[in-house]
């Protein structure tokens, strides 16, 4: 989508995060440049889903600056899709599929206004994409945990973004339903829809993303996608496995042979 | 069997339990789905203290019970909101608090003798007319903020981190809700009495629920519910000379049981 000079979807630059007094991020400077696909990995409580907060506006950082698609995050996370951890959402809250999809068009519309007849009509067009029409009436509470990640996929796509943040989208699916959602993020991405994916599934970030950003209080950010032993080993306090992208296929080595 | 309607009593005790019934069933249905009924409980008995008050400085009973019942919806949303660690063990002596506070002040007032069951227990067959003007006007009032903020009470419940990230103002819309759970505790107070006045709260709205699964159906649901729980006990307690709080909580238990047992059988059946 971009010729020449690609242009950043998120930079940060300095930024320093903490709960009270605990350290959360130290020092992150990033900039993804949009219609990257990029993966966020880094143990737990490292930091992954407070920068993903930071960049959507939801945290102000302590010093540093944070931008996403050129302006405030506040106002620019609009133009934004989000899928937070599974965690966020009140499963069993009486909603239908139809319903969480339409929430995507919340920030569309104004306080105290309600959804007009066209997001509707997004709603069940972005269902039909993600043959979810089947489900349309049927209650959140009801689905499985593949189903219920691609509902909220819905919602996250039905503004059109032009930036998508997942967070742990995979946590709690089969192998099958996982590989589903990543193709259908590689599907967004080669529409020219940056995607940044928080994932401590390193697996998936070998064999779908460009780009991989490893935190852990710190970030290391590896823009062609390669990392070596001693990153991973820095990010992760111990060895793990580690990831090379080559093209057209990339190869997770193992450690121990 | 209508004969009972010839009193003045009891005309006003029924209007006033269809009105205190639509109002629960909003609100009720709100604190169901966000899991606030412990916190409703508290904000219930720490309006006694309100009670306490009033009857100390000779105020009007239900300005005092609004006035701590904001005052304590308020403070329990901060808590809540600002140490979720220790948000449970502070609505407890919130809840504590405020009651002892209305136990004391009652005891301090000379000469009072009104029945502290009274409170207790709800007194629905002696609604003064003001109260039922102002059960109407915050019938009106809850109404109308719940379809003007729907979508926003919607995406709030289900997952507020999306609802922040949105646009939602989350905070103000959380107090908005405690406050209007301190309102309707307050009315709730005269009609059932404070005991159970998380009964009357969450009972229609956890049968609505288990029978359909969209908010706004819950709450319509829920507000016929309440309304024929409140007229069904009244006309229990008439002819059998029971307490009617007490009565209309009963008749509302027991169909929540029934209720269960009949969402049981058609999947018992099936099998």
């Amino acid at each position: 989508m971009t010729n020449g000079i690609p242009k950043p979807a998120v930079e940060m630059e300095g930024v320093f995060f903490s709960f009270g007094e605990e350290t959360v991020l130290e020092n992150v400077t990033l900039s993804i440049n949009q219609g990257d696909f990029v993966g966020i990995i880094g143990p737990n409580g490292g930091g992954k889903t407070t920068l993903l907060r930071l960049a959507l506006g939801s945290l102000r950082p302590a010093r540093g600056t944070v931008k996403l698609l050129g302006g405030t995050p506040e106002k620019n996370r609009i133009r934004a899709g989000y899928i937070p951890q599974e965690t966020s959402s009140n499963k069993w809250f009486p909603i239908s599929v139809m319903d969480v999809a339409l929430m995507g068009l919340l920030s569309r519309r104004a306080l105290f206004r309600a959804y007009r007849k066209s997001d509707r009509e997004k709603a069940v067009a972005i269902l039909d994409e993600l043959k979810l029409s089947n489900l349309a009436d049927r209650s959140i509470g009801e689905l499985s945990g593949g189903q219920r990640q691609k509902v909220l996929l819905a919602r996250a796509l039905v503004s059109d973004p032009e930036i998508l943040f997942l967070d742990e989208p995979t946590a709690s699916i089969d192998t099958v339903g996982q590989d589903e959602i990543y193709e259908h993020m590689l599907a967004i991405n080669r529409k020219g829809t940056t995607v940044v994916l928080v994932t401590h599934n390193v697996g998936a970030v070998s064999s779908y993303v460009r780009s991989v950003a490893c935190v852990n209080k710190r970030l290391f950010y590896h823009p062609d996608g390669v990392l070596d032993d001693s990153t991973i080993a820095a990010t992760f306090g111990c060895p793990v496995d580690i990831i090379a992208h080559g093209l057209p296929h990339r190869v997770l080595h193992q450690h121990v042979q | 069997m209508f004969d009972i309607l010839h009193y003045e009593f009891m005309r006003n005790a029924l209007l006033a339990g269809v009105l205190v019934s639509v109002a629960c069933g909003v609100v009720g249905s709100l604190v169901v789905v966000n899991r606030l009924s412990s916190l409703s409980g508290g904000v219930a008995h720490a309006a006694y203290g309100g009670l306490g008050l009033a009857v100390f400085f000779r105020w009007p009973l239900l300005a005092g019970a609004m006035l701590f019942s904001l005052a304590a919806s308020a403070l329990m949303g901060y808590v809540t909101v600002e140490k979720k660690e220790r948000s449970d063990t502070m609505v407890g002596v919130i809840w504590a608090v405020g009651m002892a506070f209305g136990i004391l002040m009652i005891d301090l007032t000379k000469g009072y003798f009104v029945d502290l069951m009274s409170f207790l227990f709800g007194s629905i067959l002696a609604v003064p007319k003001q109260s039922i003007v102002f059960m109407a006007g915050l019938d009106v009032f809850i109404l109308i903020a719940t379809m003007l903020l729907y979508k926003e009470l919607v995406a709030l419940s289900y997952d507020e981190e999306f609802a922040r990230i949105s646009g939602v103002p989350v905070r103000a819309l959380y107090y908005l809700i405690l406050a209007l759970i301190a309102l309707c505790v307050v009315v709730l107070i005269r009609v059932v009495g404070l005991i159970l006045v998380i009964a009357l709260f969450t009972i229609p709205s956890s049968i609505a629920e288990l029978f359909t699964r969209k908010l706004s159906r819950i709450m319509l649901l829920s507000s016929v519910l309440g309304a024929a729980f409140t007229i069904a006990g009244l006309f229990l307690s008439y002819y059998f000379n029971l307490t009617s709080g007490a009565t209309i909580i009963l008749v509302a238990g027991a169909s929540y049981f029934v209720a269960l047992i009949a969402r049981r059988l058609p999947k018992a059946v099936r099998r």
